[in-house]
């Protein structure tokens, strides 16, 4: 596709695949140098921020959970936790440990869909896992049943892997007996050991020398490596409390895209398991550490390419944490705690599989939602999406249309942009052309 | 086949990759040609069967889904979204223009429709699936039955027959919690009831589910029920009826009803 004269060009790519989210990327150069880099995010909107004004605060955790079919485990925890600080409940014990072995559920279902479903098949050379299986029947079943051991935490934990529907404020609908638990040691042991496989072999792929001068932010906990807890810190010595988000954070709007854009200061960062990583890798149990070393990359990561890496390297630990979880449970006494209701203002910054997803919520006396804030992952790379770009693009200027367009896709891909958060369909258009 | 995205949270196309341990067959028995969450391989038109997920909520997309149809032998929607409008249809009731307000500094930016429509109100549509999200053994069924030439057919009891089969404790009897159970179309395994909560309504009404006279749920007993029996003000009522399937026929009119009251 695309047209060429000897001074202009432009390529136009029909759609960047496996990713979830519509959108196009747009760029521009002249005279052999790139001009402008736009991602454009056609991703309809629906306007959760709107209508989630009026609802009772019981129904904010199945509302927001429809925002991303592929991370709603993120959405609730970033609820709840919010609300639960307006009306002053701590969630602690074993109702705290289900609901990071919830999260541990989504993590490895989500990592192990990027893994081996949306980033392998670029460095195997295929269009898809499925084709991939014809060639790989072993590689891509392991991948499935990883993700089906996540799958199966948050179906006994939510009732379901696709909007679970046990979570509430201040707990849980219901919550196992310990018999049930350890129903999913048998496969969660198997799966660690697959998890660590992985790493091996993601380490074995060839990379481009990339490595940008990123910023990186991720939630930091004095003893754990971070879901839905911490302070906010970020790789330039940055650390605040979640409630300091929005004074150094800000969203603000491009033309171009129906995602808003995220910056620290003016500048754009880089959230998800490669800043989680980077910034809480002393947070790993020794034996997670000790895989990563055997794979002889150093700290900290900063090729975007080593995203599959980093994803494997939290699955890893999402396995662990999940059966070390599951070895010290003792069911809570009540499954969820008593809800007094009490006007206020409430946020909350919890880890989802691509980085962190911040809440705001300000409810009445009645517990109605008055105003809800929320800022996804994905916007918040947005920026960063397009910085990588600009500075991968001069290395595939050479290339013909269609490899330039393929790697671009690539490069887009290692973020694995929620695009349902954020954005959906990417279109990759390069115009080239002399300058004027 | 293909697999098409229009307004939505992915869910539904996620539970499709959530076949885990059929998805391998499933590409062995038909050829996905169409995918791109899954798939850069992209292969035009014609499809013999076409899944569709999410709503219409632009121009554009109404454009889109008339082309969809086009290519399709058999087109079927997968989800609330695409089956009912879906949680977005509740800017239905509101201001699309102060929606975009809220979000967006520069709402002059946004394309966007004032409502959120299900496929069927753009194309003819062969089928439904119903779920937010569906569940994948329904959907695994249906496709073996069109695989197999069979015409699809679904259960069309409420959740209360499947939570009854489960020997769930009723929790609108035991707890009084307001379940939309009895009026809402099983499939999903009655999860909600087993899990200790409501059901919320996320498989849509049992309407059309059955034909024939008195069919359609009796929502407005339910609804009398949630407020007599278990002291919801009206303004409660109409938010139960008013949620991931808020548009439909019978939801909707109940919870406008309701709204009247307030």
């Amino acid at each position: 596709m695309g047209e060429e004269t000897p001074r202009t060009r432009t390529i136009a790519v029909g759609a960047i695949a496996r990713v979830e989210g519509e959108g196009a990327l747009r760029v521009t150069v002249k005279d052999g140098a790139v001009q402008d880099v736009e991602l454009r995010i056609f991703e309809p909107p629906r306007y959760f921020e709107a209508f989630l004004v009026g609802r009772h605060y019981s129904e904010v955790p199945d509302i927001v959970a429809r925002i991303c079919g592929i991370c709603p485990v993120a959405y609730q925890m970033s609820a709840v936790h919010a609300i639960e600080q307006i009306f002053g409940l701590r969630v602690e014990g074993a109702l705290r440990d289900l609901r990071r072995l919830l999260y541990c559920g989504e993590w490895i279902e989500s990592h192990a869909l990027h893994v081996y479903m949306l980033q392998a098949p670029d460095f195997l050379g295929y269009e898809s896992a499925i084709a991939m299986a014809k060639d790989h029947p072993a590689l891509v079943t392991r991948g499935l049943r990883i993700k089906k051991a996540g799958n199966a935490i948050m179906t006994l934990l939510g009732g379901r892997s696709v909007h679970p529907v046990s979570v509430k404020v201040g707990g849980f609908s219901r919550v196992p007996s310990r018999r049930e638990l350890e129903g999913l040691t048998a496969e969660l042991l198997w799966a660690r050991d697959a998890a660590a496989e992985t790493i091996r072999w993601a380490a074995t792929f060839e990379y481009p020398d990339f490595a940008p001068d990123y910023t990186y932010v991720a939630l930091h906990h004095p003893d754990e490596y971070p879901f839905n807890e911490g302070r906010l810190e970020t790789s330039n010595g940055l650390s605040i409390s979640v409630g300091e988000f929005e004074q150094h954070f800000t969203e603000h709007q491009v033309a171009y895209s129906n995602a808003l854009h995220c910056t620290l200061q003016g500048a754009p960062y880089l959230v998800g398991p490669l800043a989680r990583i980077n910034l809480n890798h002393d947070r790993l149990p020794p034996s997670v550490k000790q895989v990563l070393a055997g794979t002889g990359l150093s700290l900290p990561l900063r090729n975007p390419f080593h995203g599959i890496i980093s994803r494997s390297i939290e699955m890893l630990y999402a396995l662990e944490e999940s059966l070390r979880v599951i070895e010290r449970y003792e069911p809570p006494p009540v499954p969820a705690l008593a809800v007094t209701v009490r006007s206020g203002t409430g946020t909350a910054c919890t880890e989802a599989p691509r980085g962190i997803l911040y809440h705001r919520y300000r409810v009445d006396g009645d517990g109605v939602v008055r105003e809800a804030k929320i800022v996804p992952p994905t916007s918040q790379n947005q920026g960063r999406i397009e910085q990588d770009l600009r500075q991968f693009m001069p290395r595939l200027l050479n290339l013909s249309n269609d490899d330039a367009a393929l790697a671009c896709e690539r490069v887009i891909r290692c973020y694995d942009p929620c695009i349902s958060c954020a954005t959906h369909f990417l279109k990759l258009e390069i115009q080239r052309g002399s300058g004027t | 086949m293909g697999v098409f995205k229009f307004a939505s949270c992915d869910g539904c196309q996620l539970s499709i990759l959530n076949l885990e341990d059929d998805l391998l067959a499933l590409g062995q028995a038909l050829d996905i040609a169409y995918f791109p969450e899954a798939s850069s391989r992209m292969e035009a038109g014609p499809y013999d069967i076409a899944l569709v997920e999410g709503s219409i909520t632009t121009a554009e997309d109404a454009h889109r889904i008339r082309s969809v149809r086009e290519q399709a032998i058999v087109l079927m929607t997968i989800g609330a979204c695409a089956t009912a409008g879906g949680i977005q249809a509740l800017r239905n009731w509101a201001d699309v223009e102060s929606f975009k307000q809220v979000v967006y500094p520069s709402p002059q930016y946004i394309q966007s429709l004032s409502t959120s429509t299900p496929i069927s109100g753009h194309v003819r549509v062969d089928f439904e699936l119903w779920g937010c999200p569906i569940d994948k053994g329904q959907l695994l069924r249906i496709i073996t039955d069109l695989l197999a030439g069979v015409r699809p057919r679904l259960s069309a009891d409420s959740v209360c027959i499947e939570c009854k089969r489960r020997g769930n404790v009723c929790v609108m009897v035991a707890k009084g919690i307001p379940c939309l159970g009895p009026v809402t179309r099983t499939g999903c395994g009655a999860i909600c009831p087993s899990m200790g909560r409501d059901c919320y309504g996320c498989f849509g009404p049992t309407e059309g589910a059955r034909t024939g006279p008195g069919m359609p749920p009796n929502t407005a007993s339910l609804a009398h029920q949630f407020h007599q029996g278990l002291q919801l003000i009206p303004i409660e009522v109409v938010r139960r009826f008013r949620g991931i399937n808020g548009d439909t026929e019978s939801f909707k009119r109940e919870s406008e009803s309701w709204e009247k009251k307030m």
